[in-house]
């Protein structure tokens, strides 16, 4: 067979003693990488490429290092939204739905392994599906006009109403603040500022980290202080760690599912792998209906967004190889890795580079493997990160989160915004509106409207053009429903408190 | 692992990143990894070390934000002195500049110390599109201007965008704003919506296209150079099928103004061992680039010329008044 001659030319190529060192370093790192809130993915990759230069790697091997961290870095995201509630990178924001409750009723351990568990179902699907699929799902790419990613990321809010709250309308609130966040910066379609106030750093609006870190870290430390170190929600328990062989087996299905729709959210450009992780969160959600207890802490909570946003990392890497479009950040700074590297992407690499193309899928699957025995067995490190106090660990966090934004601009106007975001976040957990659908608009919202404006430019501001499809109309009827199911059936469903509001 | 551990794993993986930064050069890529710029710093850097131009690695910051105005403004106003800074240009520095995109900022703060490589502009279509030719389209566009949209990289009213524009222009068609653009991110999104059949047309740059055309997805109908590119000679020029427009994306530096002529001269030979080393050639091969070399005084008298150009046109059809 072909692809299992490639395979073997490929781990030929990325299994060698020296790559595997650099395997495992590469995954410890973007762990770490991942975990820290404000070092995401896509600045870990771009702050390590200059070791692969200085370390005079060879293109295999600089791929190997970096793609361990980039799926590092995906494992990472999970570990500090389940035991802080603050999201270590933006996909890893549905994870804290679910993962910190869990941790809170002293299943930290569970919910660790659980996640890390999910992580390599998604992942490891999603490089199986890249494998054999990438040439075909390239095509899909041609499918999506400006019309349909409108539909798609309609969908994508319509679905918001009632997540994270028991209050649908403090949810929407949350979500259109997000999307006036999201209008800051110099407009796409006519070239000029709004709401920058003349200043040259919102010229490119808000950064998605700088919010994050802001409305999680920041708003944390603020509750702590105010709390005298009492109220903050921080109070995790930490018992044995043991495998949750049951949890897994349950949510065997969920994790299918979720890498499925993760895959596809990851393969379509621009959506990458915080829609992913949010589609396939909130699929889940409504497929477990009433009795779900979704945001209680609940399993499958747990297992559909990280093996959705696993799914999605591997799923981006498919846009990015076969028409050198990234799929999302980091995958922007791998395919910069490769262009220094001499590899251009595009639909001939497949054929003119084998080598890379099949030396990148087994690093894939090598790291991925590495990343399982790392994040399972040394689950226990990652949770004694919670036997150190509080008034230690928040500043701790915070401190490097300060450093992780600075890095990302070298400005520090990005420190005043995000303290600025810190307040926002401080006010709106006191009003018991949820600051998820805020990121949520911030992260979809330019993209959105990017959408909108584009289909409005090529057919003349005709409005019929957005059902031009049966790919759009299809997603509008998801949206829809999506949207009036839910207004219906809230007497019906009893709407689970968050924990941590 | 406790608190401090990480906070010391953390601290050591940045300054990791940081190799070399005691004396060595720094190369300022205002964009995030990934664009042209990057690419810019990161090879041209990289060869710099390697054919011993520099003792040290460059080491590359990316500083992202505005379309290259937040890195122009902080080396005017923070950096004006240093020696030791180097930053990524191209044709969208000087569009930008010309268009008074910079808040205010203009060409003749910094210096332009060379260019070593471009990359030509193209229009391309679709492979089943019914356009054979350039003349074809803009014909086409003439008689019925929202028949044809163009998809493109950049913002609206940026480089990409005032390709076709130029050749409208040199047709004789006026009403401009009548043409449909719309700005992606980047040029291989441009060509999937342009395969996808979203849009009609693309306008980029010929090493956005490179794989697309080996693929046989899209056709190249114009290639906006004085000649044809080597390696893409069936390819013909806007200019032979008599539409003279010469648009090319070239890939350069400038640094900061307040540097003594000695160290402008030092940079200049420096970027001239990059152009003439059998590494570089090899990188512009790779990327698309046709050989575009102007280093020195030579070049800054091309970026004024270019400034007054762009900004005429742009005067023109009214993306700034």
């Amino acid at each position: 067979m072909d692809i299992l001659s490639n395979l073997a030319l490929g781990f030929s190529i990325a299994l060698s003693p020296y790559t595997l060192m650099l395997a495992v370093i590469g995954c410890f790192l973007g762990t770490i990488i991942g975990a820290l809130p404000g070092l995401g993915p896509s600045n870990g990759v771009a702050i390590l490429i200059p070791i692969t230069f200085t370390l005079g790697l060879d293109a295999t091997s600089a791929l190997v290092l970096m793609t361990s961290v980039y799926y590092g870095a995906m494992y990472g995201g999970r570990i500090s939204s389940i035991l802080l509630n603050i999201p270590g990178d933006e996909p890893a924001l549905m994870t804290t739905l679910d993962g910190y409750p869990m941790a809170k009723q002293g299943r930290a351990g569970d919910a660790l392994v659980l996640s890390g568990v999910a992580s390599f179902v998604g992942a490891f699907l999603a490089t199986i599906g890249l494998l054999l699929l990438a040439p075909l799902l390239a095509r899909v790419a041609y499918l999506f006009g400006p019309a349909e990613y409108f539909a798609l990321y309609l969908l994508a809010f319509c679905t918001l109403g009632g997540m994270a709250s028991n209050n649908q309308a403090k949810a929407a609130i949350a979500a259109c603040l997000g999307l006036g966040i999201a209008m800051v910066g110099v407009d796409n379609n006519s070239g000029l500022p709004r709401f920058t106030f003349g200043n040259m750093h919102l010229m490119d609006g808000v950064d998605f980290l700088v919010a994050i870190v802001g409305l999680f870290a920041i708003a944390e430390v603020f509750f702590f202080i105010e709390g005298h170190g009492k109220g903050s929600s921080l109070g995790v328990k930490l018992e044995k760690v043991t495998i949750p062989w049951k949890d897994i087996w349950t949510t065997k299905w969920t994790m299918l599912r979720s890498s499925l729709v993760g895959f596809i959210a990851g393969i379509l450009p621009g959506a990458g792998a915080s829609l992913g992780s949010f589609l396939a969160y909130m699929s889940e959600k409504s497929l477990a209906g009433k009795d779900g207890g979704f945001g209680t802490g609940v399993a499958r909570g747990v297992a559909a967004p990280e093996s959705g946003n696993n799914a999605a990392a591997g799923g981006a890497l498919v846009p990015m190889l076969t028409l050198g479009v990234p799929g999302s950040g980091t995958t922007a700074v791998l395919l910069a890795l490769l262009m220094t590297l001499n590899i251009t992407p595009g639909p001939t690499l497949f054929t003119d580079r084998p080598e890379v193309v099949w030396g990148l899928i087994a690093s894939l699957l090598i790291a991925n493997v590495v990343l399982l025995l790392m994040n399972v067995p040394m689950v226990r490190v990652f949770v004694r990160v919670l036997l150190v106090p509080p008034w230690i660990l928040l500043p701790g966090v915070t401190m490097i989160s300060f450093v992780g934004i600075y890095s990302l601009s070298g400005s520090y106007f990005d420190l005043l915004l995000m303290v600025g975001f810190g307040i926002l976040g401080y006010v709106l957990r006191k009003l018991d509106v949820p600051t998820v659908p805020v990121i949520l608009g911030i992260l979809l919202g330019g993209h959105m409207e990017d959408a909108l404006r584009r289909a409005m430019v090529i057919a003349d501001g005709n409005l019929m053009y957005l059902f031009s499809s049966p790919i759009a109309i299809g997603l509008w009827i998801a949206a829809v429903v999506g949207f009036i199911a839910p207004m219906f059936l809230r007497g019906v469903l009893a709407k689970p408190q968050r924990v941590s509001d | 692992m406790t608190l401090s551990n990480k906070s010391i794993v953390a601290g050591a993986l940045l300054s990791l990143g940081m190799i070399g930064t005691a004396s060595a050069a720094e190369c300022i890529a205002p964009a995030n990894p990934g664009g042209g710029w990057d690419f810019t710093c990161r090879s041209i850097g990289k060869i710099m070390f390697d054919i011993g131009a520099v003792d040290k690695p460059i080491q590359v910051t990316n500083m992202a934000g505005a379309g290259g105005g937040l890195a122009f403004n902080h080396v005017v106003a923070e950096r004006n002195e240093d020696a030791d800074l180097i930053i990524a240009a191209s044709s969208a520095t000087s569009t930008r500049l010309a268009q008074n995109a910079y808040a205010g900022r203009t060409a003749d703060e910094v210096r332009f110390v060379g260019a070593i490589g471009a990359d030509p502009g193209v229009i391309a279509v679709a492979k089943d599109s019914p356009f054979e030719n350039l003349g074809q389209m803009l014909d086409a566009i003439k008689a019925d201007p929202g028949s044809v949209a163009f998809a493109g990289g950049s913002a609206v009213g940026g480089f990409d965008h005032l390709k076709p524009l130029m050749l409208l222009q040199r047709v004789g068609f006026t009403d401009i704003t009548k043409v449909k653009y719309i700005g992606v991110d980047g040029g291989a999104d441009a060509i999937t919506q342009t395969v996808g059949g979203f849009t009609q047309a693309m306008t980029g740059d010929m090493s956005e296209v490179v794989g697309f055309v080996k693929s046989g997805d899209i056709r190249v109908i114009a290639v906006l150079s004085e000649e044809r590119v080597p390696g893409f000679d069936d390819i013909p020029t806007a200019k032979e099928q008599g539409f003279d427009v010469v648009a090319v994306n070239w890939r350069g530096l400038y640094i900061p103004k307040g540097v003594s002529d000695d160290t402008f001269n030092m940079w200049a030979e420096r970027l001239q061992k990059v152009a003439d080393s059998d590494e570089w050639k090899e990188a512009m091969v790779a990327n698309g680039l046709a050989p575009f070399t102007k280093v020195g005084g030579d070049f800054q008298s091309y970026i004024d010329g270019v400034v007054t150009e762009v900004r005429q046109l742009s005067k023109d059809i009214g993306v700034i008044q």
